[in-house]
């Protein structure tokens, strides 16, 4: 490379770098600082691992991480077995104009923002909502139910918001999957199941794992559906961020669990491409 | 016939919408023998091929395979297997799985799988490349792979698309010979479609020619080439120089014919003699033009014609006549002797073919 055109490479890579840097290399930074100073007086600080120890001795806080954790996934799960069957659909049983229009109405959703989907989701849940006096009304239950505030609710909303980022990688990878290939397995005496589970699933993994990734880091990472819809008694690991952050003005050990909730995603990323056997780049590179 | 063939179809129809892919087709494929369908592009042979392996439901008209009736039959449970035209192996599966797939699916014993695997890619000349993935192998292996994982079900019938189509020229040349001698080895019926004209000539032991759905005429190779059915068979299977005129006299099968460039050719009717002033068509094929530099005997097809251009390609050299009348051109053989050998651009020859050898049709809708 010649030194104007090195020159040229570091200008264009500027933007990215100066992202990364500020928006994430800094303020992780920032946070790991303030997370290990711990609070000894007014003002007073000394250097130490307390924040973390607090949240390992207080069960509240533990239990909502693992909790947290554990619906993410289930979420994650969810969405897969909702979105693949929706998303084979639209890339192998429909074409031309039926599949951009299917794929159109999976972004609907999208055109209002969060806060007001989760308010439709509240209307239709709530005690005195539509679901609620629609079973009344065919005599299913007795009296008005809540179905707010639990966690089949949060599981709802969380489901609703992210199944689109799980819906868009697989019809690209099953898109790409020549139908030829699936007739060849017909043809050669397979079922419904194992050409599933041997040519399209395989096919499709690199999608999977993408879109697993991705929901999964969103529901983790999601503060408005779940403690909107799971009320006070349904806690989420964010809101316990929160907590410290405004309310409690504990920023030491809201930068501690910050910092647990980051390795948390991350390890459980991990974890999982290894046991589906995909590498980071392959699944991101499609 | 004693037994029954391997497949029959009885006028088998496929509707899409308003068009007619497939229209009422009928033929028998006896076991064991190498039958093609030949046609140009868009003719419908894919469409009778997906009919017959189960994907496409026949509009009208039954199909059997041997004896049974495959109406009602899933594409799983039928006794054929095909060859696609991309092969469509199965990249998520080295070449040991791949072949063994069908086997898989039958519930056969792991270690039997291992050994009829082994057996198939030996027999197909490929031992050993189980481990194999499917990226790593050439274009003709891959072709040898996708036969080797059909013929490891030992099917019935083996429906084979255009899977020459997707390889260099030279390799398709070797492919042909190689097909022909996998089709005998394995004793199987073969149906392959393609629209390349000569592999269709050199490995069948019978060619159906298919145009616009129909089938226009079945035969041998022989029988396709010497004796077409009507013109659309004369101009697609071989080479041949066409001529079009009107009908000026006839003498029992002998048709007397002035083109439209003014030239007078006379040529043989096969099937019906067209009627004096109808528009027909003479089809003459290279090799049976007879040059020479001296005018030749009172043939009534010989007139001096002009070297447009010599087309040396060795044997199979040609050369391209411009008749000064009519500005008609005839392409024609040219034997690589005697004082043919130096003809240029330019000079005069005679060129005359038997009538016997040519052939007449009356235009079709004319
Ligand atoms: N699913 C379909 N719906 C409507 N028309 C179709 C469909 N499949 C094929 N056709 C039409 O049927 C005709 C025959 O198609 P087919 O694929 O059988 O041709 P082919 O002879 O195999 O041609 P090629 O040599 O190019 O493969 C074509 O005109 C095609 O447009
Ligand atoms: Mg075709």
């Amino acid at each position: 490379m010649t030194d104007k055109s090195k020159l040229g490479f570091y200008l264009l890579l500027m933007p990215l770098m100066l992202w990364l840097i500020t928006l994430i290399i800094l303020p992780h930074i920032g946070l790991f600082m303030v997370s290990i100073s711990e609070k000894i007086g007014v003002r007073q600080y000394e250097t130490g691992l307390g924040n973390y120890a607090v949240f390992f001795n207080e069960p509240l806080y533990w239990r909502t991480f693992a909790r947290t954790a554990f619906m993410s996934i289930f979420t994650t799960v969810l969405t897969l077995v909702l979105g693949f069957p929706v998303a084979y659909y639209i890339a192998k049983l429909t074409r031309g104009r039926t599949k951009t229009t299917l794929f159109l109405m999976c972004l609907i959703p999208f055109w209002v923002s969060e806060l007001v989907r989760t308010f439709g989701w509240m209307i239709l849940l709530r005690e005195t909502g539509v679901l609620s006096n629609f079973l009344q009304y065919t005599g299913v239950i007795g009296g008005p139910v809540e179905f707010l505030y639990n966690d089949g609710a949060i599981m709802v909303g969380l489901v609703y918001t992210s199944i689109l980022f799980m819906i868009v990688p697989l019809v690209t990878t099953l898109d790409s999957l020549d139908d030829s290939l699936i007739e060849a397995g017909y043809d050669l005496g397979g079922s419904d199941y194992s050409i599933m589970r041997e040519i399209v699933i395989p096919h499709a993994m690199p999608g999977i794992v993408s879109g697993c990734i991705v929901v999964f880091m969103l529901s983790l990472g999601n503060y408005l559906t779940p403690i909107l819809l799971g009320g006070k008694d349904s806690l989420w690991f964010t809101g316990l961020i929160y907590t410290q952050f405004i309310t409690r003005f504990n920023w030491e050990l809201g930068s501690a669990f910050g910092f647990l909730l980051l390795a948390l995603s991350s390890s459980i990323v991990f974890i999982g491409l290894k046991l589906s056997r995909q590498s980071l780049t392959e699944t991101m590179g499609r | 016939m004693t037994t029954p063939a391997d497949l029959v179809c009885k006028d088998l129809t496929k509707d899409f919408d308003d068009f007619r892919a497939v229209d009422r087709v009928s033929f028998e494929v006896p076991q064991g023998s190498f039958f093609s369908i030949l046609g140009p592009s868009g003719c419908g042979k894919t469409t009778l091929l997906r009919m017959i392996a189960g994907f496409q439901f026949p509009t009208s008209g039954d199909l059997l395979i041997k004896g049974k009736s495959m109406i009602d039959v899933g594409p799983s449970k039928r006794p054929v297997s095909m060859v696609f035209q991309h092969l469509a192996l199965f990249p998520m599966m080295n070449i040991g799985k791949n072949v063994g797939f069908g086997l898989r699916q039958r519930g056969v014993p792991a270690a039997e799988i291992k050994t009829r695997v082994g057996r198939v890619l030996e027999r197909v000349g490929l031992p050993g490349i189980e481990d194999r993935q499917v990226d790593q192998l050439s274009g003709g292996q891959k072709q040898r792979v996708a036969i080797a994982r059909c013929m490891v079900l030992e099917p019935d019938v083996l429906l084979l698309d255009e899977p020459l189509g997707a390889l260099d020229l030279k390799l398709r040349e070797h492919m042909k010979i190689e097909l022909k001698s996998l089709q005998a080895e394995f004793n199987t019926t073969f149906v392959y479609i393609t629209h390349d004209q000569s592999e269709a000539l050199v490995m069948s032991d019978n060619i159906a020619v298919m145009n616009k759905g129909r089938f226009d005429q079945i035969g041998t190779a022989k029988e396709l080439y010497y004796e077409p059915a009507n013109a659309f068979v004369a101009g697609f299977v071989g080479d041949a120089n066409k001529f079009s005129g009107k009908v000026m006299g006839i003498d029992g099968q002998r048709v007397t014919v002035t083109t439209n460039g003014g030239a007078e050719l006379s040529a043989q009717a096969m099937h019906g003699t067209p009627s004096i002033g109808a528009n027909a068509q003479i089809f003459v094929r290279p090799e049976a033009i007879a040059l020479s530099k001296t005018a030749p005997s009172d043939n009534p097809n010989t007139t001096p014609r002009i070297v447009d251009s010599v087309l040396f390609n060795g044997a199979n050299s040609m050369v391209l006549l411009r008749d000064p009348q009519s500005g008609e051109t005839l392409q024609v053989t040219l034997p690589q002797t005697g004082d043919l050998l130096g003809l240029g651009k330019g000079d005069t020859v005679f060129a005359d073919w038997d009538p016997a050898q040519a052939r007449c049709f009356a235009t079709e809708g004319a």
